[in-house]
């Protein structure tokens, strides 16, 4: 008995061994959420992921092996499974994640081991801050704030703008700094910025306020539980200014709760959507490769992310030369036009992507995807 | 700020604060009668105003049907959790039923969370109730002049249950000692049932109302309307129905009034509300019409 298990394991680690020594593959370690709150997000991500890794197997000439594991939705979770696909499957890149916590978590274990990491959909400034191997292929929350400023005041000409803040939420004060901060330099005036605090559900004093100082425009970075409330009392109380928000506007639900109210209503996202018109020919081969690949299943962004999180890998290592973790860093750190389905991508000094900004607007009742902006800091 | 400003100020404090008055009813008369603050209220208030809009969605039934049965389920709900979950503690320490309430509110936000999930849904509201009247630049919502004319009858409604109907009696006989009123023969057990019946009803009454002034449902829509309801009913005096309305009503205008004169502040209204809550306590520890602690021999 005791001999069979002695065969056994040596023939594991013999494998094992073989597995490492192969040294004509690459390898690239994926870990999202699977399952938990997160799952959702976490699939989307992961298909687009397989799906660019199923039309791209090699590279360099070499065959690139995918490793996925479950982070679970989970911050201690996220960190094991950095710590085994760099220990035990010992991977080249890392692909992750969705979820800014769970990418903060497994972020550190990247850092210390000096394996690249590419993040999805973490938008925290923090994820990125101080650290050499995390980068991320989405922007950052005030960027946002940035691309909604440049639309309100260049594209739409809107000359007088106000705000309301929820000063509890680290994501509504950047994206207003940000907003204010561009808009002011575009040379646009701020005539009020009131606060709220999440939770809130009346708004009438603020809102009577902001009418009373008779802006163009309101920018509202609010998350969609108080943003649909705060449309529908403005337009109780008469007003007639455009309204603009941030991506966590883009909720389903919107029209429904909001009714004629959010007719208008303009928010930023990332730049990929299955209906936007004048798709880039990246974001057409995407939307039409998926359909052949999981039909019945509509992409998303975060599939889109998913995708380009794989191919900006690919793209490092093309420029590099050669699959090693130092030399992905490097050439990573040094992308400048990056063209991916979410639009041209460049890697800046804080390793966030910067890119156009995606534009939604509500019109008879429906989102309906309006174009793209390239926000002027 | 013009006059039109200052008035429609005035407006919106008064459908805020009237809203407050009706939570506050509701949580002053169980305190009144049990001296058991019911942290579930604010749960039964969310459950109130899911309920008539599942009758109206779901079912189909008519506005006024639909706002009857809503109350009569979330009523009999009232009954069942003080059946569960007070009754068996009726002669522990009053902590006790104290945590139980907070037990309570936890369950049931968490079923809602479970079973209506976390994301916010539409409120249907009647036409008559969407269009404000415009009137020299001032715009009133119908629900303004609604809510407070519905806390004005309801309070009085209560004020006669408790002071000239025999299950009154009962009441106020249970606010003075439980035990005797058990040997004078006061069915305290059904006495309290009716005032859980009464207290949820209340709740109901007020969470429709509230979502029809701020038409989303979401299973935590309760917690911060309860708490400030909380405030006006311990503000007015807690146990005084007349104190909850006034209550009620003067947190709503210092809440709207705060960011009216001072904007910048708007973020921190709470805190303000606050600090106005313990400046008054201070002076007087019993709320604005709370009556004095009597002692026990």
């Amino acid at each position: 008995m005791r001999k069979l298990l002695f065969i056994c394991l040596a023939l594991v680690l013999g494998l094992a061994n073989v597995a490492y020594c192969a040294d004509d593959t690459i390898k690239i370690g994926v870990f999202l959420p699977l399952t938990g709150q997160n799952a959702f997000g976490g699939q989307l991500e992961l298909d687009g992921v397989q799906m660019a890794h199923k039309e791209n197997p090699t590279i360099l000439g070499k065959k690139i092996e995918l490793f996925v594991v479950d982070n679970k939705s989970d911050k201690v979770e996220a960190a094991n499974a950095v710590q085994r696909l760099i220990e035990k499957e010992k991977v080249q890149a890392i692909i992750g994640t969705y979820g800014s916590s769970l990418a903060m978590a497994g972020g550190e274990v990247s850092e210390k081991a000096h394996i690249p990491q590419v993040g999805t959909s973490c938008t925290n400034p923090l994820v990125t801050q101080g650290k050499k191997y995390v980068f991320r292929v989405c922007f950052i929350d005030p960027y946002q704030g940035a691309g909604a400023a440049t639309y309100a005041y260049k594209t739409l000409g809107l000359k007088k703008a106000a705000m309301l803040v929820d000063v509890a939420s680290d994501y509504s004060v950047g994206l207003a700094k940000y907003f204010e901060r561009s808009f002011t330099k575009l040379g646009g005036k701020m005539v009020g910025t009131l606060n709220y605090q999440s939770g809130d559900q009346d708004f009438t004093a603020q809102l009577t306020k902001i009418i009373s100082e008779k802006p163009d425009v309101l920018f509202i970075p609010s998350y969609f539980a108080e943003g649909a409330i705060i449309m529908k009392q403005a337009a109780e109380l008469g007003a007639t200014f455009k309204i603009m928000g941030g991506d966590a506007m883009d909720n389903p639900k919107i029209t429904d709760i909001g009714g004629k109210a959010v007719e208008g209503f303009t928010h930023t996202t990332f730049p990929y959507d299955p209906s936007m018109k004048n798709m880039s020919a990246m974001a057409k081969k995407f939307t039409d490769g998926w359909r052949t690949m999981y039909p019945g299943k509509e992409p998303n962004v975060n599939s889109a992310l998913g995708y380009d999180a794989y191919m900006i890998i690919l793209d490092a290592i093309k420029r590099a030369g050669k699959a090693d973790p130092e030399a992905i860093t490097k050439a990573l750190a040094e992308t400048k036009a990056f063209e991916g389905v979410t639009g041209k991508t460049a890697i800046n000094a804080t390793h966030d992507a910067e890119k156009p900004v995606g534009l939604v607007v509500i019109k008879d009742g429906k989102k309906l995807y309006e174009g793209e902006i390239v926000p002027e800091l | 700020m013009n006059l039109a400003t200052f008035i429609q100020n005035i407006l919106n404090s008064l459908t805020l604060g009237s809203l407050y008055a009706l939570v506050a009813i509701g949580y002053t008369m169980v305190y009144g009668i049990l001296r058991l603050i019911n942290f579930a209220h604010s749960e039964i208030f969310m459950l109130g105003a899911y309920f008539v809009f599942w009758g109206i969605t779901l079912v189909h039934l008519p506005w006024p049907v639909a706002m009857v049965l809503a109350i009569l389920v979330t009523a009999s709900l009232g009954v069942l959790v003080d059946q569960v979950a007070y009754r068996p503690l009726r002669d522990a320490p009053r902590i006790s039923a104290l945590i139980s309430s907070i037990g309570v509110s936890f369950f049931l936000q968490n079923v809602a969370i479970v079973f209506f999930q976390a994301i916010p849904r539409e409120v249907y509201r009647p036409q008559w109730l969407e269009d404000p009247i415009l009137f020299h630049g001032v715009r009133v919502l119908p629900l303004t002049l609604f809510v407070p004319l519905l806390s004005l009858v309801l309070m009085l409604l209560l004020i006669y249950i408790v002071y000239r109907t025999k299950t009154g009696l009962g009441m106020r006989a249970i606010s003075k000692d439980i035990e005797t009123s058990y040997l004078m023969g006061v069915p305290v057990n059904r006495v309290i049932a009716i005032t859980f019946g009464i207290g949820s009803a209340l709740a109901a009454a007020s969470g429709i109302m509230w979502a029809l002034r701020y038409p989303q449902l979401q299973p935590i829509m309760g917690t911060i309307p309860g708490f400030k309801a909380f405030i006006a009913a311990v503000f007015g005096g807690i146990g005084s129905i007349q104190g909850a309305v006034i209550g009620g009503l003067t947190l709503g205008f210092i809440e709207i009034m705060t960011v009216a004169f001072f904007p910048d502040l708007a973020g921190y209204r709470d805190a303000f509300a606050f600090v106005l809550l313990i400046l008054v306590l201070m002076v007087k520890p019993t709320g604005l019409l709370g009556e004095r602690p009597e002692d026990k021999v």
